[in-house]
């Protein structure tokens, strides 16, 4: 029989863009490793329900379902497209990677 | 260059108000995301994959000092430290925050600049020759047409909700900087019998999933009827292009499914209604703009014995020289062109001390001009033959004297997957990886002219059809995969390129470039540049070598 997906819930923060994963609590929180990692239907729902009201009051926009999977001990998107939306750009270190002077 | 009047900074201030307020308006409740989606993509602002992103416009690719200062402080107080130069001769900023916005176009419109229609459907940033006002091929200073289209099509009414986007690019000289052809018009211009100037109305160029050569739809255009002739364009376009399928909406489509003698019909047609009217440009105004754009008073000068002398005794100097200079219209002068592309580098990456140091250089050497060109180059324009070695010497300080314009590591690419919310593939690494595998400066120029152009989607924002070398990503099964053409172009021969075989895998993308490159060495005729080789023997010389033991 084949395993479940694992899902995991994700947005961009209204106000800066950045990142985000919904964790416990409906806490949002900018680590993958942090996040709440949704293995049925109901864990599912519960995401979606989360999501739409963190739309409503204005914390994220955009927010969508991915796929991870469990290696090694942690959860790896299956996409590469999140899986570099999780660790940033991979154009290595000709740029800041942090805005100058922080 | 164009200086705002009252009029100007009022309308740019005023919607940089507005935006604000709006904002605001957002992060109070009052506007859902799909209310204020389509108010920041009027101003620019898109969400991608990390970040909110900002694209602001340069009109025709022409940049002041001043300006260029203003990027650099924007990229640097309210981004990460750079910002990327894009083929539409734009520039992007990655990481602003939307609370911050409203504070950017403020700055912006202190410098006569805004985002207005870098996105959306509608007339987008008009580009031009970076060379304007300074190419000894040049018939007429081209930004003076692109200047007269941006004020008619700014906020033009009718034209605010095509179809699809929609682009314009004007060239003003026998060689075509602009890709004229693949535009969705592109106005080339020319002398008639006669000697008068005017221009060839090229309609329905454009890459994307279907990439098309534009066709001529007239053959010389007086100037005076540029507007009026553009309206009957548009307006056929907008009442016949498809709203039902964006991947059919551009108006290549509408010309090739209509064809080219029904189309030009029917244009021809309406600018018969239409032409005379209020849209023929006035001579007075025409001399208005031009004054905007008069050349700067450059003293012509004899060849330059220190010049000479630098060639001479530093071959690095000699190489940059050989690759970066372009022909002057004023004897003794350059046009200079910096490249965004050093060895591993991010293809169109500035940072903000590079910005400063080229708006410095501006100042001190080439009139406080600058251009973008659509290869994601900067250029200074005006530069005395006894400043190139100044000039160089700071450029080379502040890793910007790389000597490969256009040479395989001057490469054109998209933001790909490492940023943008469309792509399937990432294309700024492995554009890295070529560049940092034909990093040699020897081995580059024995290769001699190319262009390489990698997209990391079919949207094709990075020219990979119009590429000698094109490179696009594509997404199989979550892996990426990279489809190679050869013998696209973007010059006077526009072309699009031949699909080479299968796929390659990321890791296989330089090797594959590579053999590529061989098979050029063994192959060409003693002087015979990569796109002639590909156009006299076909693809497949490369096909047989690249695939033979696939």
């Amino acid at each position: 029989m084949r395993k479940p997906a694992i899902q995991v819930m994700t947005a961009n923060r209204l106000s800066d863009g950045v990142v985000l994963y919904l964790a416990q609590d409906n806490q949002w929180v900018e680590q993958l490793a942090a996040a709440r990692f949704a293995r049925t239907d109901n864990a599912v729902e519960q995401l979606q329900v989360s999501a739409d009201a963190a739309v409503h009051d204005r914390l994220v926009i955009g927010p969508y379902l991915f796929t991870v999977e469990a290696f090694g001990g942690e959860f790896r998107p299956i996409s590469q497209r999140e899986h570099i939306r999780a660790l940033g750009p991979t154009v290595g270190t000709d740029m800041p990677a942090a805005p100058s002077g922080a | 260059m164009y200086a705002y009047d009252a009029f100007d900074h009022a309308f740019v201030q005023d919607r940089a108000n507005e935006f604000r307020e709006q904002v605001a308006r957002r992060l109070a409740g009052a506007l859902t995301e799909d209310e204020f989606k389509p108010l920041r993509l009027m101003n620019g602002l898109y969400l991608q994959l990390h970040a909110y992103m900002l694209r602001v416009a340069i009109p025709y690719g022409t940049l002041s000092a001043d300006q260029m200062r203003r990027l650099a402080l924007i990229a640097r107080r309210w981004d990460r430290g750079y910002g990327h130069f894009t083929t539409r001769q734009n520039i992007q900023f990655n990481w602003p925050a939307l609370v911050d916005v409203p504070d950017i176009l403020d700055s912006l419109a202190e410098v006569e600049m805004h985002a207005i229609q870098t996105s959306g459907n509608c007339i987008r940033n008009v580009t031009a020759d970076p060379f304007s006002g300074a190419a000894a091929d040049e018939i007429e200073d081209s930004r003076v047409w692109a200047e007269i289209i941006r004020q008619w099509s700014t906020l033009h009414p009718e034209f605010a909700f095509l179809p699809r986007k929609f682009k314009i690019a004007v060239t003003g000289a026998e060689a075509d900087r602009t890709a004229v052809k693949f535009h969705d018009i592109g106005l080339r211009m020319r002398r008639n019998a006669k000697g008068q100037v005017g221009f060839e109305v090229i309609v329905g160029g454009g890459q994307g999933r279907t990439p098309i050569v534009g066709i001529t739809i007239r053959e010389f255009l007086p100037k005076q009827h540029l507007l009026s002739y553009l309206e009957a364009v548009l307006r056929t376009y907008n009442l016949l292009g498809r709203r039902d399928n964006l991947y059919k909406a551009r108006i290549k489509i509408l010309v090739a499914e209509t064809g080219a003698a029904v189309f030009t019909k029917t244009v021809e047609a309406e600018w018969e209604r239409i032409h005379g009217g209020a849209l023929t440009l006035p001579q007075d105004e025409i001399r208005r703009i031009e004054a905007h754009f008069a050349p700067p008073l450059l003293v012509a000068a004899l060849a330059d014995g220190g010049y000479a002398a630098a060639r001479l005794e530093s071959p690095d100097f000699a190489a940059w020289c050989r690759s970066n200079l372009f022909a002057h219209r004023v004897p003794g002068h350059a046009i200079v062109t910096i490249s965004l592309k050093p060895a591993g580098g991010i293809p169109g990456d500035a940072t903000a001390e590079q910005m400063e140091v080229i708006a410095n250089l501006a100042d001190q050497y080439a009139c406080s001009e600058i251009r973008v060109t659509h290869e994601q180059n900067l250029v200074l324009p005006h530069v005395r033959e006894t400043d190139l070695f100044a000039v160089w010497q700071a450029l080379v300080a502040a890793d910007l004297g790389t000597a490969n314009i256009g040479l395989i590591s001057d490469i054109i690419a998209c933001p790909g997957l490492d940023y943008c919310n469309l792509a399937n593939a990432r294309a700024i690494p492995v554009a890295q990886r070529i560049s940092r595998h034909f990093a040699d400066p020897a081995l580059v120029e024995e290769i001699g002219p190319i262009t390489l152009n990698i997209s990391g989607c079919i949207n094709a924002c990075g020219h990979h059809h119009a590429g000698h070398i094109g490179i696009l990503g594509v997404d199989k099964h979550g892996e990426e995969f990279y489809q190679i053409t050869l013998g696209g172009a973007a010059d006077d021969d526009a072309a699009i390129g031949q699909i080479l075989g299968p796929s390659v895998p990321y890791d296989g993308v330089v090797e594959a470039v590579d053999t590529i490159i061989q098979t050029y060495r063994s192959v060409r005729q003693t002087g015979e540049r990569f796109i002639d080789t590909v156009r006299r023997t076909g693809i497949n010389p490369f096909k047989e070598v690249l695939y033979a033991d696939r």
